[in-house]
């Protein structure tokens, strides 16, 4: 019975995302949405994807992080160069060594962690020591052995159609730039994450400045001609549709439901509300806040990239820290713990506050933004704090009470058993 | 059944200290406690109890000393390991998931023994259903030995005083512990509901087969359910025995009332056996 209930629910999400999808798809094709609206629309898709992710860092397992802005950058430069290499330069070597680098660093750090697994009494840092350099040689492996794929696989590639060739770069792009993000993010997780959740809120913060500052001088420093450094990076081809993002954002949205409805989103949780008594519980803490941080900054790190290829251009302007702001105000106003909540209230900032009244303000609307958010902030917190929707949350999102067996024979023979 | 000096030991405890900067909270603890054994630690306030505990479970790191479990030294395991291989608590002022629903409190504590991956969180794929449905079915089980089966979709904070404390125990056994730790167990409890929390102990004992050292303030409950105490002031243990040796036990009857109000005790004693 529970599961036609469950299924039912899950007929009728998908068949209204579907629904939702095609409407918005036709309007787009017929013109009656211009560029500017879908424009707006695809902004609110690539917002809800970083909201959602920062969601389940705050709202789901009470680490206070500004870092998502950063891993945003991450992700929207690492895609960005990819397939600015696949178009204007015609080779695959950057979606080759990244792919690499990925593989490699992601081997390194899962063999290390199951060596220090073994290791009883190491200290955060010098573990930290360990897993910089084994990262740093991984990466410099997956430099080399990229650059001599790069050849057959821009062969590759260009035998193929090539509508469907940049399609699939774009494709790969995106994910690599997640999975980018999401390795940062447990190196980065590591020490940080040992830290209280104050103080690991001013660390990210950090981290999101740090990230500025290296993307200002990207061309410089890592040699890296193509992104211009603080000029901007320009030429990078249009490829988010409202096709690409809708799917992403169905299947961020699905992933984190099924997460959150199974026993691994429990102990993330469960970290949330009593950290001393989850580890008396025998969850490994340590583990569960970093795979919350893991999986929020990869999602930070697909919208980022996701973003990237809506304008074309990008400018170290866009991931200045007080833009990591942006998500936390979204996941405030959807509700801190609310998957519904955060999509809405994602759409509801790139349509309002970006879209629709900018429309309307006046020029100077721009500088007085950040008069406008904290006080809207201030006033949604001390009049609905839960968020606008509460507790609402879709059937399919939301947790369904199992029903209790029809006999309990443990109860019955309670005797012993207090009244 | 087996006389309790022939079973195997649990837990054995030797020299343990801890200091806190200068202070030192406990020093040269040692207790040695058998399969199903009902053990308490009691003391006056400050007397290092809750340190002994937090020493057991891995919050503390004790300063020198040792503990066996099962012949596994613990002194510098990871507190999640130390659940992991059968030691559970629960804490002196409740500690539950507050926000979650009594159900969830329950099934959390199960997740070291779910049994399906990541890989299987994230698709619902693979072994996810069956598995997910019976560690739902082995939660609910639990709730209804504590009667609270009713309750599973309530959110823990909701629920009345005594009712947190029983779920916070009906949590600590779904660790599936061999060995219980209970932090003042019937603080708060008026005397109905102590009396019902002392059948609990004992009911699950036998049900489980668990040994159970506890912390506790009020005589009652450690005089009625434990079969021998260890006393502990200032850190340090100063009586060890049943029942009825520690309640004619000159320093802990001092350590409880002070020295003066030890001596009159011991006279008015002595009155009363002339006047017999």
């Amino acid at each position: 019975m529970m599961a036609r209930k469950l299924d039912r629910n899950s007929i009728l999400f998908f068949g209204g995302a579907l629904v939702l999808f095609a409407v918005v798809q036709i309007l787009i094709s017929v013109g009656v949405l211009t560029d500017y609206y879908s424009n707006i629309l695809r902004i609110g898709a690539v917002m809800a994807i970083v909201s959602l992710g920062l969601n389940l860092i705050y709202g789901f397992n009470g680490q206070f992080s500004l870092g998502q802005w950063g891993f945003y950058a991450i992700g929207a430069y690492a895609a960005a160069d990819l397939t600015y290499r696949w178009s204007k330069l015609h080779t695959a070597n950057g979606l080759t060594v990244l792919l690499m680098v990925v593989l490699f660093v992601g081997l390194a750090l899962w063999g290390l962690g199951r060596l220090l697994s073994r290791v009883r009494g190491l200290d955060i840092l010098s573990a930290f020591g360990l897993y910089l350099v084994a990262v740093f040689a991984a990466a410099y492996l997956g430099v080399r052995v990229g650059g001599m794929l790069a050849e057959p696989v821009t062969g590759l590639l260009n035998a193929m159609p090539p509508k469907l060739a940049s399609q699939l770069v774009f494709f790969l792009a995106v994910l690599l730039a997640g999975v980018v993000a999401a390795e940062v993010a447990y190196l980065f997780g590591l020490p940080v994450l040992t830290l209280g959740s104050d103080y690991f809120g001013i660390a990210t913060l950090g981290f999101t400045i740090i990230v500025k500052v290296l993307l200002d001088n990207s061309d410089t420093m890592f040699g890296f001609e193509e992104m211009k450094g603080a000029r901007g990076m320009i030429g990078i081809p249009h490829e988010t549709t409202w096709a690409w993002v809708f799917v992403f954002l169905l299947a961020v949205v699905v992933i984190t439901r099924n997460l959150l409805h199974s026993s691994e989103g429990r102990a993330v949780v469960s970290v949330r509300e009593d950290e001393i008594a989850a580890k008396a519980m025998g969850i490994d803490v340590a583990r569960y806040k970093n795979l919350a941080f893991v999986i929020g900054s990869l999602f930070a790190g697909l919208a980022g990239a996701l973003y990237a290829h809506i304008n074309g251009f990008l400018h170290p302007d866009n991931f200045n820290f007080i833009r990591s702001f942006d998500p936390m105000i979204i996941i405030v106003f959807g509700g801190l713990g609310s998957v519904t909540g955060t999509v809405v209230a994602a759409f509801g900032w790139a349509i309002l506050l970006e879209g629709v009244l900018r429309l309307f303000l006046p020029a100077g609307f721009e500088t007085w933004r950040f008069v406008v958010y904290p006080l809207l902030l201030l006033i949604m917190m001390l009049l609905r704090p839960s968020g606008l929707l509460g507790a609402f949350e879709l059937p399919f999102l939301k947790r369904i009470l199992p029903p209790l067996k029809a006999t309990t024979p443990a109860a019955t023979d309670a005797k012993g058993g207090p009244a | 059944m087996t006389p309790p000096a022939d079973r195997p030991v649990v837990l054995e405890i030797q020299g343990l200290t801890k200091f806190f900067g200068g202070l030192r909270a406990v020093s040269d603890f040692g207790v040695t406690i058998r399969e199903r054994e009902l053990v308490g630690l009691i003391g006056p306030n400050g007397a290092g109890k809750t340190t002994v505990f937090n020493m057991i479970t891995g919050i503390y790191v004790p300063s020198a000393g040792s503990i066996k479990f099962q012949g596994t030294e613990l002194a510098e395991m990871a507190p999640h390991t130390i659940t992991q291989i059968g030691i559970a608590r629960t804490f002196q002022n409740i500690r539950l998931f507050p926000n979650l629903t009594v159900l969830d409190n329950v099934r959390i504590a199960y997740h070291p023994h779910a049994g399906y991956g990541m890989l299987d969180a994230l698709t619902h794929g693979g072994k996810f259903t069956s598995l997910e449905r019976e560690l739902t079915e082995k939660a609910q089980d639990f709730l209804g030995v504590f009667r609270l089966q009713d309750r599973q979709g309530e959110i823990a904070r909701n629920l009345p005083y005594g009712e947190q404390r029983r779920l916070e125990i009906a949590r600590a056994l779904a660790a599936e512990p061999k060995l219980l730790l209970l932090d003042e167990p019937a603080a708060g409890m008026n005397p109905a509901e102590v009396a019902t929390l002392m059948d609990l102990i004992h009911f699950i004992r036998d049900r489980f087969s668990l040994t159970i050292l506890l912390i506790e303030h009020q005589m009652r409950v450690v005089m009625g359910i434990c079969e021998w105490m260890s006393v502990m002031d200032f850190g340090e243990v100063i009586a060890r025995g049943t029942p009825q040796e520690i309640q004619a036990n000159q320093r802990v009857i001092e350590a409880y009332l002070g020295r003066g109000a030890a001596a009159l005790a011991q006279k008015l004693r002595e009155k009363r056996t002339h006047a017999a």
